[in-house]
Parts: structure tokens; C-alpha cells; sequence
């Protein structure tokens, strides 16, 4: 299908990244099922840095392009790199998303950011609050229908 | 190989209606309102083809017109039977909460000119009856507007019944019949039905053309303005290969419908069957009162755009009711009208058979669909809730 670039297909026929993490320092999860998509993030981290990251998503092709594609991209990656992660950057590296798609690139960024608060919050972490945009700034499931 | 299940949306050529078609490209190619013989020639194609489908649907030739397809023929009915209300001081329209975008947003046109719109709930299996109707008629009502078949859930309404409650209460009375011409047996006179529009391109014909039925006496308003075609009702050259493939195709499906809907019966019932293991689904529609080719199933904890790629990626073409493929951001307004919530709505597949479909075809699916819904469960968030007790499943 020419909806999605090959990128996309790759990452939505063959995730990253997929499942649980049983003992993970942080979860987060973004969306609902009203809207048609959940992410729903795990991340391991030890010494600052992402040691391992899964994800689960309920949605269509390009949420589920986007989680594994987000997990890829701050995979490794020290705290400081996965907190900076926006949604253009998961855009990019799946060669770009419809227009009426780039809410899910923004749901993949959240959900990270929502499972690193989790981590700070459950070892008494100092941040700021601003860093962390609630769901509804993404304003995907409030927008008029055209 | 392909296994095609969208014929809902639009069907392959049958090999008569194209043939049909081809002398009328490069032979008699003149224009029917030309009066030299070569648009003669076209000129007694088109009252022949125009002949052929009235009598399919019982009717007299010139009660037929022929609209760019289903669409038009929507917005035209609707139009004029509320202009000829209008005349009357009549402004208030009765119709469903299930019709095709077509007659929904025609509604809403009208609707913002002043117009009052009852839409008629439905309950779970999507079936209006003609009570429904009968309570929701008033002295101003000047059209009773339900369609035929759904095009989403398959559900077929009592038809005749409306239009002997709209004949008795004089209105008005269009069925969009796009889902049901060439599928089910439909006699316009014996139902009382005053207008129907129905689209080539759902039984095997040519896309771009469809046919208005409106009954002597009902005054079309024009939407197209332009030439004397079609007894000044719809302005533009005929497309004359186009409604000789359109008569080709309906002659043809028309007198093989016994037996595609034999065919077609056994053929969903089978995929009914295989789809209802799959668990925590539910079948969209009344089980027996549907479209011989019709099948609609929600999964719960998956979405359908997702179903939908990956059923592509083996090979099967189908189509659903969640907002993802459609690029709004509510899911099927059918799916929502027969109560089932935007959650579960979301993970909808539509999968409507033609008479070429094999039941090795229907075996194949319902493993790739089992397949597809396990695997999509098993990367779901949703899912895991469900499963664990975490959250309660919608459907038992």
C-alpha cells in the first residue's frame, strides 16, 4: 500500500522492541481507547542510560511504526537523549507520516516521556514539570471532524 | 494470488458488461442528441438500455435516469422530493441514523435551509421497522428516506413495508438501493417505492454511472444545468458505454441472482461460522435478515487499520469501520448507531464476498484473520488489561 513509506511498513510488519518488561524502572502509557490508539512503554535503565526498552500498542499501522521506531531511537541512549526525543525525529527516520498520522509520531514521543516521569518519580528525582506535556496538548482526539 | 473481499466498495467488470461496452466506444460512438444516424445509432442504444433496466425493476423507461452513480442519484432524490414538499409548506424528512454519507450529508444540506430531520434509531441488529416509520411521519413530512441494504453491516430493511406506511400516509418514499440492486429481488411498484437509486459498479458494471428511478409525478429538480438530456433532468452527454455496461451487468446479475445468493449465503455463512471462535468477537448486523455477501465482525482489544495491513500482506483485500481508515476521527457512524462503543468500534472488518469467491478463499481467510487478531492481541496493551482482569471485556 502507498498509504505508508517503506520504512513504516518495515517497522509495522516487523516491530522492535515488542513485549514487556517485568521488572521495569519505569512504564508509561499514553492515548486511549476511544481514540483508537494506547502505547503503553517499558524502560530498564541502569547507569543513566536506557539499558533495554519494549512497548505494546493497540492502534493502527503507523502507532505501532511509531512505538518501534521511537524504542530504536533511545535504545542505548542516556536519559538525558531519550527525554530530548521529540516526535519530528520519529517522523524522520520512518521517512515521514500522512499528515492525519503525525499524531501517533507525537503519542510515541509522549509515551517515552511518560514512562521516564514514571522513573523519576518512583526514585524521587527531581525535574521539571514543563518537560512533561500531558496527553492533551497533542489535542488529536479533540480536533473538529472534518 | 488475491483474494478480493471488498465488494462492498466497488466489484471487478463482469466480462459481459465490458463487452457490452466496447462497440460504444470506437463503433457507434456518435452522441444521442445528434440527429445524424451515427447519433441516432446512440440514441437507440440509450432508450434500449434504458428500457432493459426498468423493466428490472418494474418500472417505466422514462422513470429511469441515469446519474454519474450512486451519489448523485442520492442527492437528486432527496433534493426534489424536498423541493416538492417545500411547494407544500412540507419541511420535515424521516430517515435513519445508518445511511450512506450520500443521504446523510444531503440531510444536513437541507437541514441548514430549514428543514427538520428525524433520524430514526436502530437497535443492535440495525433493522428499522415500518412502526419506526409509521410513528415518526407528521402532516408536514415530504419524504421517508431508508436505505435498501446497509452498506457497512449487510442489515436489509423491510422495504415493501415502509412503502405501503409512506403510500397510506401519503410520502414520498427513496430507498438508496446501491447495496441491494443485482443482490436481491426488488419491484418497485409492488413496494411502493417512489424513488431508488442504485450504482453500476456494485454488480459488475462500470464506475461513473448509476440509474434514478422516480416515479411519474415525482418532479425531478435538477442538479446539473446545461442541455435537454435526459428529459432536461440532468444536464451532460449520456455516457452511453458506461449504461451499456450498467444494463449488461444487471441483466446479468439479475438473472443469476438465485443463485448467487444460494452461493453467496452458504459461502458467509461458512465465514460467520469460522470468525465467531475467534473469541471476544461479535458479528455487526442481524445474522439472517443481511446481504447474502455481507460480513461484519468487531474484535475487541485490536484496531482495524492494523488488521487491515497485514490481512493486505496475505494477500486479502478487505475493508473496516475504524476512524484510522476512513481519516476522520470517529469510527463507523453504523457502528455507533447499533451501540457498539468507539472502543470496540475501532477494531471492525468488513469482509463482502462476490459469487467468485471460493469457500478454499473463505477457509484461507478465517485462518489469516484467527492468525492476525492473535497476533495484534498479543501486542496490545488493551489486550493484556483485558486478559489479566485488569479492565472488563465489552464483548463476552
Amino acid at each position: 500500500m502507498a498509504l505508508y513509506s517503506e520504512k513504516v511498513m518495515d517497522h509495522f510488519r516487523n516491530p522492535r522492541n515488542v513485549g514487556v518488561i517485568e521488572d521495569a524502572d519505569g512504564i508509561g502509557e499514553v492515548g486511549n481507547a476511544k481514540c483508537g490508539d494506547i502505547m503503553k512503554i517499558y524502560l530498564k535503565i541502569e547507569n543513566d542510560t536506557i539499558a533495554d526498552v519494549k512497548f505494546e500498542t493497540f492502534g493502527c499501522g503507523s502507532a505501532i511504526a511509531s512505538s518501534s521506531m521511537a524504542t530504536e531511537l533511545i535504545k542505548g541512549k542516556p536519559v538525558s537523549e531519550a527525554l530530548a526525543l521529540t516526535n519530528q525525529a520519529v517522523v524522520e527516520a520512518l521517512d515521514g507520516l500522512p499528515a492525519h498520522k503525525l499524531h501517533c509520531s507525537v503519542l510515541a514521543e509522549e509515551a517515552i516521556k511518560s514512562a521516564l516521569k514514571d522513573y523519576y518519580d518512583r526514585n524521587g528525582i527531581a525535574y521539571d514539570h514543563g518537560q512533561f506535556p500531558d496527553c492533551e496538548s497533542c489535542g488529536h482526539c479533540h480536533a473538529e471532524t472534518t | 494470488m488475491g483474494i478480493y473481499l471488498d465488494n462492498a466498495a466497488t466489484t471487478k467488470m463482469s466480462r459481459t458488461a465490458i463487452n457490452a461496452m466496447l462497440p460504444y466506444m470506437d463503433g457507434i460512438y456518435g452522441n444521442p442528441s445528434s440527429l445524424h444516424s451515427a447519433g441516432q445509432a446512440a440514441n437507440e442504444a440509450l432508450t434500449d438500455a434504458r428500457g432493459r433496466i426498468a423493466k428490472l425493476l418494474g418500472c417505466e423507461a422514462r422513470e429511469i435516469t441515469f446519474p454519474s452513480g450512486g451519489s448523485e442519484a442520492d442527492n437528486q432524490a432527496i433534493v426534489s422530493a424536498a423541493r416538492m414538499g417545500e411547494r407544500k409548506g412540507k419541511r420535515h424528512i424521516v430517515s435513519t441514523a445508518i445511511e450512506h454519507h450520500a443521504v446523510l450529508h444531503t440531510l444536513n444540506a437541507l437541514q441548514k435551509q430549514g428543514f427538520e430531520i428525524t433520524l430514526l434509531d436502530v437497535p443492535e441488529n440495525g433493522y428499522v421497522t415500518s412502526e419506526q416509520v409509521r410513528d415518526a411521519i407528521r402532516p408536514d413530512t415530504c419524504l421517508v428516506t431508508v436505505m435498501y441494504a446497509n452498506n457497512e453491516i449487510g442489515t436489509v430493511q423491510p422495504i415493501a413495508e415502509i412503502g405501503a406506511v409512506c403510500r397510506e400516509r401519503g410520502v414520498l418514499f427513496h430507498t438508496d438501493a446501491v447495496q441491494a440492486v443485482g443482490h436481491l429481488v426488488i419491484d418497485v411498484k409492488a413496494q411502493n417505492i417512489d424513488l431508488l437509486s442504485l450504482s453500476a459498479h456494485k454488480f459488475h458494471g462500470p464506475k461513473g454511472i448509476g440509474a434514478l428511478y422516480a416515479r411519474k409525478g415525482v418532479l425531478l429538480t435538477n442538479l446539473i444545468e446545461g442541455g435537454a438530456q435526459e428529459r432536461g433532468k440532468r444536464a451532460g452527454t449520456e455516457n452511453i458505454p458506461a449504461i451499456m455496461g450498467m444494463a449488461a451487468a444487471m441483466e446479468e446479475a439479475c438473472s443469476n441472482l438465485g443463485a448467487n445468493a444460494a452461493k453467496l449465503t452458504a459461502l458467509r455463512d461458512r465465514l460467520i461460522a469460522g470468525l465467531s471462535e475467534i473469541p471476544h468477537s461479535i458479528l455487526n448486523g442481524d445474522p439472517l435478515q443481511r446481504l447474502p455477501g455481507n460480513v461484519n465482525f468487531c474484535f475487541e482489544g485490536i484496531e482495524g487499520e492494523s488488521l487491515l495491513l497485514l490481512l493486505d500482506d496475505k494477500g486479502i483485500a478487505a475493508s473496516s469501520g475504524s476512524a484510522c481508515t476512513s481519516g476522520s476521527l470517529d469510527p463507523s457512524h453504523v457502528l455507533l448507531a447499533i451501540g457498539r462503543v468507539h472502543d470496540i468500534a475501532h477494531g471492525s472488518l468488513r469482509l463482502s464476498l462476490s459469487e467468485e469467491n471460493t469457500e478454499e478463499e473463505i477457509d484461507y481467510t478465517i485462518g489469516a484473520v484467527k492468525e492476525v487478531v492473535a497476533y495484534l492481541r498479543s501486542i496490545s496493551p488493551i489486550w493484556r488489561d483485558l486478559v489479566s482482569g485488569k479492565k472488563e471485556f465489552l464483548i463476552k
